[in-house]
């Protein structure tokens, strides 16, 4: 009793046959071989898993993948458009905002979502903007300098319409 | 003048990360690959009186189900390294044969050929298990209680006495003795990436290669090989991506040997990733020590003696280093303090409940919050300032090498300047007086100092299990391009840039130019391995021994290009030049601040137009083509250099920690955390930064939230992210470091190491932080996780 779906992820249009059950996470990984978005906890504490799915970032380890039937998801293999990297993924580049890098994928996912929702956030709103994902490395610091490294270049960017 | 050494260099390991393009271990895929899940025992004690797997065989998708009575006589058991005096081992099989004593304790596993079969088969295998009385807590199990093993008559693994000086005599002369119980809760380390292993069998080749998320790949290596009985040349570990470790990866784990057989049973890849419940579980835990301190001091502040009793909770069984994790405790008890006489009493306790092992820090972190605790209990006592207590007592900085009475000799330190500079970025006085004047309002304020000094690079073989070298080779590619191979197991700490770093500038080439690959048993050379913050201080000593004794070949090679003699030609910023007259050392100057160029492709290099330079890299083309190097002389240009260190080293800082407690709700909240570390001389001040940051969030984690829990059937309470927290980004204040830098004797990169310093020196600073702010409530102790629960109920007692 396996289910048709239709996804697209990062631009490209997908067609597969699931399990209901399948979880979203692992058929982005298993099925599509998007090996960067990561599973820490299975509990949606972590955020390993965060993608953006319809412009909303969503914790793929608790969604099947029938739920995303018709979405358009965006994982972290297409944050950089041919072969510019995304203004957070070169704040966390610019200021060391990963050491092992688990839960990085995760993180920029979040950390572009909450620069979406708010292009000026201050260190309070990047903080509680980031509580859904954890970090075991870098103290949160430079994760918070890398979203206010990126918001900055973002807003220049905007100024300068590139 | 260096270009890269001590410049924030961008990480070299960060475009693939950032990504989602670095392989952790369930990211590479193998064809054909079988999945395996285990079934772990619920109960923490019971018999096992019959397994029926029958159903589970069968179901859709599964391939074999294995046992205990399977593997028993097949897999070894899981070693451990620590050979400690009447040591108790129990025999710890991979998969349990007849008793579990912890809940997670693996009982059998099913290979099917995708994850959700082998998880829907656990379900349908039947264990008759015959449960058995429990005992969680450690005092309880060291006293008598319930049995983990009905053989030793007593659940005690060891007891052990270390120290120097007469220590009763020195509490006894005393002014004042001050005696504290000090609990170190049990922590789970919560590494984001779990464990995992991929094993594949070449059943022609008969060579099996495992991939495992893992610190130590060689000790992995030699240690699977005797588990599997298994010739070591013919295995393979290789360490991909590695998602955190912080000393859970430290180890020899039951999963990583069982996967290895399995796979040479079925002739295929089997692949096994952690869930995070099972990391919980069946990963080692960090701490859990219950511990009595007495330190004498005298009227004038002067500290006399200390001496700490100890139940350390091993769990049920020994992991690679369980036992001798209190040892280390029993080491750094001196802090940094002269403290004439210091005893520390151990008894190794076992406990239904997973076994404890390395978790950053090691047993130091537990040594430090005894002593800063015990420290702010003398001020609190004699009624004087915490910072003049320390002061008192601190060696200075001419008195160094320091013995300590734990038989130590620490390195070189300046206590007093960290402390200096902490103070002066805290505003101390001030901050003295505004706490004063909000007492007076009503508000609760507290000031939390830690001067504390850690054991890193470790360290010398001597005082370690197996080996505390660590090694290196460095080769110069034919096209000039630097390969850097390191025994060392970077898993986050970006030594892929620091050891490129220190080759690029040593050698006079472009950082770009320079590749740094470890974690491969099969391309590096025998390594010890990543933990004990010694990765840079050994590991990047012996990249940097490797390049002189390379650059000593080389110029021989320029010696014989240039026409000159090896004495008269000199190395500097990647070229090697002929000398008039005078003779000039190889290694004068490890500078490079000029561009070098390419060595020229498909020609014999030659010198210069004039003749009297040639770059390192024509050196190397020369080398390899080999048709004009000196007579008698080898080929190629590669060094190995295995580096032993002739002593730990010793980094030290000051931390200090402001609070405000909610007298409503009993809330801590953070108004300033200042930490002045000093780790040496620092090759990458933004890889630092970020080691201390990391560092004093799991201090804070520890301080504040995380706590490991078991109920009294042994049940663990705290099994899942839901229920064991680790600390969120909204609850972390913005820290502000600094640094002095007093470079270590033990190494000629003057470098100590940083990677536990953070964790060691914060958890004391933000317990007497959270004290001192209920210092008027008469409160001069609490326990850890100190949360709003405990201090509101401290507060309103009193209101």
């Amino acid at each position: 009793m396996k289910k048709q779906i239709t996804l697209d992820v990062n631009g490209i249009s997908h067609h597969s046959e699931v399990e209901p059950r399948l979880l979203l996470v692992h058929y982005i990984r298993d099925v599509l071989g998007l090996t960067g978005t990561h599973i820490g906890c299975e509990t949606s504490i972590c955020g390993a898993c965060t993608i953006i799915l319809d412009e909303q970032s969503v914790k793929s380890c608790t969604m099947f993948a029938v739920q995303a039937d018709g979405a358009k998801v965006t994982t972290i293999e297409g944050m950089a458009v041919s072969g510019d990297l995304h203004p957070v993924q070169e704040g966390f580049w610019e200021k060391h905002g990963l050491q092992c890098g688990y839960c990085t994928p995760g993180m920029i996912m979040a950390a572009a979502q909450v620069l979406d929702r708010n292009p000026d956030p201050t260190e309070d709103e990047i903080r509680h903007g980031l509580e859904g994902n954890l970090c075991r490395c870098t103290g949160y610091q430079h994760i918070v300098e890398a979203v206010q490294y990126a918001a900055q270049k973002m807003k220049d960017q905007a100024a300068t319409g590139d | 003048m260096a270009k890269y050494v001590g410049q924030r260099i961008k990480r070299t390991e960060d475009p693939r990360l950032i990504q989602g393009l670095g392989h952790y271990v369930d990211d590479v895929r193998l064809p054909d690959t079988l999945h395996v899940s285990f079934l772990r025992s619920m109960y923490a004690h019971a018999r096992i009186n019959g397994i029926d797997t029958s159903e589970a065989s069968h179901a859709p998708g599964v391939l074999a189900v294995y046992t205990g009575k399977d593997v028993a006589s097949k897999v070894g058991p899981v070693p451990c390294a620590a050979a400690l005096p009447g040591l108790k081992v129990p025999d710890y099989r991979v998969l349990a044969t007849d008793h579990v004593v912890f809940v997670g304790h693996p009982v059998a596993v099913v290979v099917a050929t995708d994850k959700y079969s082998a998880r829907d088969a656990i379900d349908l295998i039947m264990v008759d298990y015959e449960e058995l009385p429990v005992v969680v807590d450690v005092e309880e199990a060291a006293k008598g209680g319930p049995l983990v093993y009905e053989e030793y008559g007593d659940n005690i693994a060891y007891k052990l006495t270390a120290g120097e000086g007469d220590i009763n005599a020195a509490l006894k002369s005393s002014d004042h003795v001050i005696k504290q119980r000090i609990v170190h809760q049990r922590l789970a380390p919560i590494a984001m990436e779990p464990r995992g292993v991929l094993a594949r069998y070449f059943p022609g080749e008969q060579e099996l290669t495992i991939w495992s998320s893992t610190q130590i790949p060689h000790l992995l290596r030699t240690q699977l090989a005797l588990m599997i009985g298994m010739p070591e040349n013919k295995l393979r570990v290789i360490t991909p991506e590695v998602g955190g470790g912080f000393g859970s990866k430290l180890n020899v784990y039951a999963e990583e040997a069982l996967l290895g057989w399995i796979s040479m049973q079925l002739g295929k890849p089997v692949k096994w990733i952690e869930t995070r419940r099972e990391n919980i579980q069946a990963t080692i835990h960090g701490r859990g020590q219950v511990g009595y301190v007495e330190i004498g001091c005298n009227n004038d502040g002067a500290i006399t003696g200390l001496k700490y009793d100890v139940f350390a909770d091993l769990g049920a069984y020994h992991q690679l280093l369980t036992p001798a994790i209190p040892t280390l405790t029993g080491l750094m008890l001196s802090g940094s303090y002269k403290i004439p006489a210091i005893q520390i009493n151990v008894t190794g306790v076992f406990t239904n409940k997973m076994a404890t092992d390395a978790y950053r820090g090691a047993g130091r972190p537990e040594a430090t919050y005894v002593v800063e605790r015990a420290v702010d209990l003398v001020a609190a006592e004699l009624g004087v300032d915490t910072v003049d207590v320390r002061r008192k007592n601190f060696p200075g900085p001419d008195e160094f090498p320091f013995k300590t009475a734990t038989g130590l000799f620490y390195d070189s330190g300046d206590y007093d300047a960290a402390l200096k500079k902490a103070l002066e970025m805290a505003d101390y006085e001030n901050l003295r007086e505004e706490q004063k004047r909000a007492r007076e309002q009503g508000r609760l304020i507290g000031i939390g100092v830690s001067t504390y000094v850690e054991i890193c690079a470790l360290g010398p073989s001597q005082a370690m299990p197996a080996g505390g070298w660590e090694s290196a080779t460095v080769r110069i590619e034919p096209t000039g391009k630097v390969t850097i191979l390191t025994g060392a197991s970077p898993h986050g700490q970006g030594q892929e840039t620091s050891f490129a770093q220190l080759a690029a500038d040593e050698l006079g080439v472009d950082l770009n130019d320079v590749t740094v690959i470890h974690g491969d048993t099969s391309i590096v050379q025998y390594g010890i391995g990543t933990f004990g913050s010694r990765a840079t201080a050994v590991g990047g000593t012996a990249v940097f021994m490797a390049i002189e004794k390379l650059k000593e070949k080389a110029s021989k090679i320029a010696a014989h290009m240039l026409q000159a003699d090896a004495s008269n030609v000199l190395f500097k910023e990647g070229r090697f030049s002929k000398q008039a007259a005078r003779a000039a050392s190889v290694s004068e100057t490890p500078a490079a601040d000029i561009p070098v160029g390419q060595a020229p492709a498909g020609a014999l290099p030659e010198p210069d137009s004039d003749g009297k330079h040639v770059t390192i890299q024509d050196v190397a083309l020369a080398a390899h083509i080999a048709r004009e190097i000196p007579p008698g002389s080898e080929p190629g240009l590669s060094a190995t250099y295995f580096f032993e260190p002739t002593n730990f080293t010793f980094p030290f800082g000051t931390h200090i920690a402001v609070v405000e407690v909610d007298r409503e709700t009993g809330d801590i909240k953070f108004l300033k955390y200042v930490a002045v570390d000093d780790c040496g001389k620092v090759i990458n001040p933004m890889l630092v930064d970020g080691q201390v940051h990391g560092g004093i969030v799991q201090a804070l984690g520890q301080a504040m939230y995380e706590e490991i829990v078991y109920d009294e059937q042994g049940q663990l309470v705290t099994g899942t992210l839901m229920d064991y927290a680790v600390p969120k980004a909204a609850m972390i204040p913005t820290l502000e470091l600094e640094r002095t830098e007093t470079p270590s004797p033990v190494n000629p990169l003057g470098v100590k190491g940083v990677g536990e310093a953070g964790t060691i020196g914060a958890t004391p600073a933000i317990v007497n932080a959270i004290v001192d702010a209920l210092s008027p409530f008469g409160i001069r102790h609490l326990d850890m996780p100190v949360r709003p629960e405990a201090v509101w109920k401290i507060i309103s007692a009193q209101a």
